[in-house]
């Protein structure tokens, strides 16, 4: 379609078009590895995979259009011409059984073709057999978690959050977060640590998720897999040269559902092979001794940390939650109650609630969340201060 | 069956000495078409509720950023607008045409059970409420989509109940509608009317009805079995107590794909019987228009998984469901070339009825070819999830069921008012309705296909001018309903009065009696030859 139409024309069409009604996106730039300006057409393909969809699409919009062209010619003319007012006289014919079986046929014999044609993408797509990297994909209420099992950089874990912050989402509680996100092309699209993988290796995503369904999605990569609590799904791609491809969760997953985006970064070789090194030197830094004794006031920083990445999108910065929907922490029964009752909600979650369990955080950062809900808000709990042994202790 | 006949017409003449004035005509209705009335009144009033909730949604979306919603509640209104308008407006309107229309068009003095027929519209009202009222419950209403999908709908508050029970109340409503719909029909029809010989809405509505009786009781069990998950222990659709969340997709579907057809095939019926008449030419091939809707039906139950086609299905799977979803274009193309082989060589004009069923072929033609572009299962996982569905199934489902209950609304209100609609009003109404839908939907294709994901509260900056467009076109088709609300009204305070066939060239028994059609018609059943 990009032909018929000047990409430029449109462009500035489509922006006139809005102008009339608003004045955003002027100053708005494309993204890097993301949507372009007023995009109006599949994500340019970074990959065969998403070549095939691109072809497949071209494809099947032209035969539409000509059948649409060809049916509404016709409609169209006889509108024009077999009308009343231009003194039209009806016709008495019906029923042709020639002309109702070529009809039938010729759809039947189109729809086979488009059929045969996209059969070759399904089977490739599904072909997850001899990658070069395997990485574990969570979806979690409301980020993601990578985990490489087999490759290199095997034992590499993180999980990764949207980066833009709240100044500039929310308009009502941020007056100037509109001047701040037109001043940031990859608004709601970026996050803290990417997917990082090698270009022009085959990459075996296994996705599942930890609480609810959502979708891994990355247009230029052609990949959208459901990600299935308690399942584990299957799925394939191949970045074929070094870049930024951004996605986003495509399936419903409550509140946040906008604000969990994709970001896979394909290195070369040599690249890749340093970030490798870098990262398992930093894992193995951050990694803390969880028999380490902690003062009261470091391991609740810490814990302001865990609770900004993890609880704060439900329980909220103020602790105060969202009445009716996620419990206050400010005065709560679990929070002042006894210690190990708060270990064991955050270990095994509570059922039928959206409160998961926490048990993928380490035992230093959930007793570091678990004493600065203790102290924070002017909560004043008894056991005060939770060590991470207590926590280690409860697992068991 | 002449049992059932004879004690109706005992029944007729009760009431035509003594039917109740007030509110007790309508509370105590047993008429085909004070219940009818009462249908189409219910659904208009729910596709404004819904049609609130989408204009505030859009207006969140106006701009990117949180302005006037949070995405919690954004999240409400998006699942109550796809639950209101499917459940409380599309569906109830068409029983109301059938409450109206299928009496009149087959020769049957009323509907077979006609207190039953006052029960299934009497549940719908509590329903309504249930839904309206879960706004207001701790937590709000649900938030888990139309689709309420498990486990995120095991997560949600009392809302999600108080939407089960509306659920469930409502399926019960359409059982009992389809069930009396099915025997009126088969048992009613005057002497003479074999089923070759019934009208095409009569053909769409008997296969509705099958497909209604047939799939509303699966939902009913999806829902019961999530309310269990809920509250009773139960694992379903839990991976930890052995079951499985896709299998409520799978179950959701079952029901949810023979639903589309349900809010579609009733609108084929209507303007199956509006281009003939303004045509004044017959429908072109009849019996193949009957077959083609009897395997619309029939495929219907075959094809759930292309809902499904990202969830991970084995690849025979995905071949198997794409396949099956694409052999629906044959029985779709059937009927569209149909329609246009009837308007080849008549004798048109263009009164709002015609207008709106050309603007239905020729608009429903794009949903449907999308729908081919979505069929494919490489393409729909490019595409699933995203705007391109959500532009996809507006156009069959507003261009195509809404646009044919104007068109079928217009067609009949002179027989059902006895006053004629005020056409330039019909036109303003029509062109309005035509160039804002499109303003609205059309650009969320490109949306879809640049990648923006349907159900988000807030998108990144590039795709801003195109939901800019698309919110402007939005208000703007909601605010042109009102024009048809004010055409009604219009009509039934006054007008030109209407002919018994108005239309001239219409054909079918309806045309025979009197407009506006008297309290009770066909006591005595016309001989059909």
């Amino acid at each position: 379609m990009a032909d018929i139409l000047k990409k430029g024309a449109f462009r500035s069409a489509v922006a006139a078009l809005a102008c009339m009604t608003t004045s955003v996106a002027w100053a708005v730039k494309d993204m890097p590895g993301g949507p372009t300006v007023n995009q109006w057409n599949l994500a340019e393909p970074a990959n065969a995979i998403a070549r095939g969809q691109h072809w497949l699409h071209e494809m099947l919009m032209w035969v539409c259009v000509l059948i649409f062209i060809g049916v509404f010619a016709v409609m169209f003319y006889s509108i024009w011409a077999h009308r009343k007012s231009r003194g039209a006289k009806s016709a008495d014919f019906h029923e042709s059984t020639t002309v109702e079986i070529v009809w039938t046929v010729v759809p039947f014999i189109i729809v086979v073709g488009l059929g045969i044609a996209a059969t070759g993408e399904v089977i490739a797509q599904k072909d997850t057999s001899n990658p070069d990297l395997t990485v574990k994909v969570t979806g979690y209420q409301w980020k993601w978690g990578y985990d490489y099992l087999k490759g290199e950089g095997e034992g590499i874990a993180f999980l990764s959050n949207l980066a833009t912050p709240r100044e500039q989402i929310e308009d009502r509680n941020y007056p100037d977060a509109k001047s701040k996100r037109e001043a940031n092309p990859t608004y709601l699209m970026e996050v803290d640590q990417p997917l990082v993988v090698p270009a022009d290796k085959k990459v075996r995503l296994v996705i599942t998720a930890n609480d609810v369904i959502h979708s891994y999605y990355v247009p230029r990569l052609g990949i959208k897999q459901d990600a299935i609590p308690g399942f584990i799904r299957d799925s394939w791609f191949r970045a074929d040269k070094p870049g930024i491809y951004r996605g986003a969760c495509t399936e419903l997953c409550g509140k946040d559902h906008a604000f969990m985006p994709i970001v896979v970064e394909a290195k070369s070789d040599a690249d890749y092979k340093k970030w490798v090194e870098e990262k398992k030197k930093e894992m193995l830094a951050w990694a803390d001794d969880p028999n380490k004794e902690w003062a009261l006031a470091d391991l609740s920083a810490r814990g302001e940390k865990v609770y900004a990445a993890n609880c704060v999108a439900c329980h909220q910065a103020s602790g105060k939650g969202v009445p009716g929907a996620f419990p206050a922490l400010e005065g709560s029964k679990v929070v002042l109650g006894k210690r190990d009752d708060h270990i064991a909600i955050m270990l095994n979650g509570k059922a039928g609630s959206a409160m998961a369990s926490f048990k993928g955080l380490s035992d230093t950062e959930l007793a570091a969340v678990i004493t600065y809900a203790r102290n924070a808000w002017g909560n004043k709990a008894e056991d005060n201060l939770v060590q991470p042994q207590a926590v280690k202790a409860a697992r068991k | 069956m002449s049992a059932v006949i004879g004690q109706h017409d005992d029944h007729a003449h009760d009431h035509a000495h003594d039917h109740p004035t007030g509110w007790r005509r309508w509370l105590y209705a047993t008429n085909h078409k004070d219940i009818g009335t009462m249908y189409l009144w219910f659904s208009f009033t729910m596709l404004m509720v819904g049609g609130l909730n989408a204009l505030l949604l859009r207006t969140e979306l106006f701009q990117p950023g949180l302005q006037i919603v949070s995405p919690e509640f954004f999240n409400q209104l998006t699942t109550m607008h796809g639950l209101i308008m499917v459940f409380g407006a599309i569906m109830p309107a068409f029983v109301g045409f059938a409450n109206w229309q299928i009496p009149l068009m087959i020769g049957a003095s009323d509907m077979a059970f006609a207190r039953m027929n006052n029960f299934s519209f009497w549940l719908l009202p509590p329903a309504a409420l249930l839904l309206v009222a879960s706004y207001f419950v701790p937590g709000g209403a649900t938030a888990a989509g139309w689709t309420i999908y498990a486990p995120l709908s095991v997560q949600m508050g009392p809302g999600m109940d108080l939407a089960i029970f509306a659920l469930h109340i409502m399926g019960a409503s359409s059982i009992m509608g389809s069930i009396n719909i099915v025997t009126t029909i088969l048992n009613m029809r005057a002497p003479g009317m074999t089923l070759m010989k019934m009208p095409l809405f009569v053909w769409t509505w008997l296969i509705t009805a099958y497909l209604l009786i047939a799939v509303m009781p699966v939902l009913a069990g999806a829902i019961t079995m999530l309310l269990t998950d809920r509250h009773f222990g139960t694992s379903f659709f839990n991976a930890g107590g052995g079951g499985d969340p896709v299998m409520f997709q799978h179950i959701f579907w079952f029901f949810g794909h023979p639903e589309v057809y349900i809010m579609i095939l009733p609108a084929f019926g209507i303007v199956s019987e509006i281009i003939p008449t303004f045509a004044r030419k017959r429908l072109f091939g009849y019996s193949s228009m009957v077959y083609a809707t009897a395997s619309i039906a029939i495929l219907s139950f075959i094809v759930w998984a292309h809902h499904m086609f990202t969830t991970g299905m084995p690849v025979t799977g995905q071949l198997f469901f794409m396949y099956a979803t694409m052999l629906i274009a044959v029985p779709t193309g059937v009927k569209i070339f149909n329609w246009v082989a009837t308007m080849w060589r008549g004798s048109m004009t263009f009164e709002t009825p015609m207008l709106f069923a050309i603007g239905f072929i020729f608009v429903f033609t794009m949903g449907g070819l999308t729908g081919i572009i979505l069929s494919v299962a490489p393409l729909d996982i490019a595409l699933h999830d995203t705007y391109y569905v959500v532009a996809h199934f507006h156009y069959v489902l507003v261009a195509g069921s809404l646009y044919a209950l104007f068109a079928g609304t217009y067609y009949w209100l002179p027989k059902w008012t006895g006053h004629m609609y005020d056409e330039r009003l019909g036109k303003w109404h029509f062109w309005m309705s035509l160039v804002s839908f499109n303003l609205t939907f059309f650009p969320m294709h490109f949306l879809g296909l640049a990648g923006m994901p349907r159900r988000y509260a807030d998108y990144p900056m590039q795709f801003a001018d195109f939901n800019a467009i698309v919110t402007v076109g939005a208000f703007w088709f909601g605010l042109s309903q009102l024009i048809f609300l004010w055409v009604v009204i219009k009509c039934i305070r006054g007008g030109e009065k209407a002919a018994d066939n108005p239309w001239g060239a219409a054909d079918g028994l309806e045309w025979t009696i009197p407009s506006p059609a008297p309290f009770h018609t066909f006591e005595t059943p016309p001989v059909v030859k």
